[in-house]
């Protein structure tokens, strides 16, 4: 489990790693923490899934990612984890999830793609309609028109994470 | 943003070592100098290319919480149930789509009971049913945009 330590260095790490040679001993020296006591500990929390990726988030719109769509489809629940399977093989499909149905909403399998423009979104629709054997279920296909608000990862007093995609 | 600021993007998409020197290690892989890939970086997260550098935390291994919501927010009332819902700090993205359920964001909380309490919030400050969909399950997928 999580001691007091990784808590303070979770905490202070998520405000992101300083661009410098020795980045560890910087955040290190900001704990009282020797350099190799960071490495370790961050490596752990990789180990454990604490920690799902390091790296970089990128803004999509300054990528030239200008269309963001989520796709829905209404598919037999027997079906869900093999189709979510092969949605998620496709290197286009941002992100995929099953969800459970509501009244007025009966879709129970979603993705994400984010495309540079709706034309190429279509398209990879259509091919994963293709080749998952989605082209017989009800779906529905949601352009974002606007995003209002969008935050990174603010992980606060130590005892949970906020983060990105639900 | 040239062919080299894409070799970055696209291999800190992918992880970024934890050791002594990482930079070093990723400039070696890159073929540049270790001088050179700390600049540009620096220029790519100040020019806001990048959003963050660092740690992408698992939420519910955390102890925390999320959920997509939606809303049928009316025309006449879009703007007004806009500003409600990103007041809430728990709001950590929210967009309008193109469909009567057209405002869909995401809630994050420290844990998992903050969900229930957000959601009965909004719909009594916004007047308007919130509709709830948890993840059952997630498929893995890289969440690489290609640079």
């Amino acid at each position: 489990m999580l001691d007091v330590r990784d808590r303070q260095l979770i905490e202070i790490v998520q405000l992101g790693l300083p661009v410098s040679p020795r980045p560890y001993a910087e955040i290190g020296s900001t704990l009282s923490m020797s350099e190799d006591e960071v490495i370790e500990r961050l490596i752990r929390l990789k180990q454990n899934g604490l920690i799902k990726r390091m790296g970089v988030i990128v803004k999509h719109h300054q990528l030239g990612y200008r269309a963001n769509a989520m796709i829905v489809w209404n598919v037999p629940d027997n079906l869900v984890k093999q189709l979510g399977g092969h949605i998620s093989q496709f290197a286009f499909v941002t992100l995929c999830y099953q969800r459970p149905r509501q009244a007025e909403w009966p879709y129970n399998l979603y993705c994400m793609i984010h495309g540079k423009d709706r034309a190429t979104v279509l398209m990879q629709l259509d091919q994963l309609n293709e080749f998952c054997g989605l082209a017989g279920f009800d779906r529905e296909i949601l352009f974002s028109r606007r995003c209002f608000k969008q935050r990174g990862a603010i992980y606060q007093r130590a005892t949970g994470t906020l983060l990105t995609h639900g | 943003m040239d062919e080299i600021d894409r070799r970055i993007i696209n291999s800190l998409q992918e992880g970024f070592p934890i050791c002594d020197a990482p930079y070093q290690q990723v400039a070696i892989q890159l073929g540049l100098t270790e001088q050179a890939l700390i600049d540009r970086l620096q220029v790519l997260l100040a020019d806001g290319t990048l959003t963050r550098f660092g740690p992408l935390y698992h939420a519910e291994l955390m102890g925390g919480a999320l959920t997509l919501a939606a809303v049928k927010a009316p025309p006449e009332r879009f703007v007004e149930v806009t500003g409600i819902i990103n007041a809430f700090p728990e709001v950590a993205h929210n967009y309008a789509r193109n469909h009567a359920l057209n405002m869909w964001f995401v809630i994050a909380t420290e844990t998992p009971g903050q969900i229930r309490q957000t959601i009965t919030a909004i719909e009594k400050q916004t007047g308007l049913p919130v509709i709830n969909m948890p993840k059952i399950n997630e498929y893995f997928v890289g969440l690489k945009l290609e640079a």
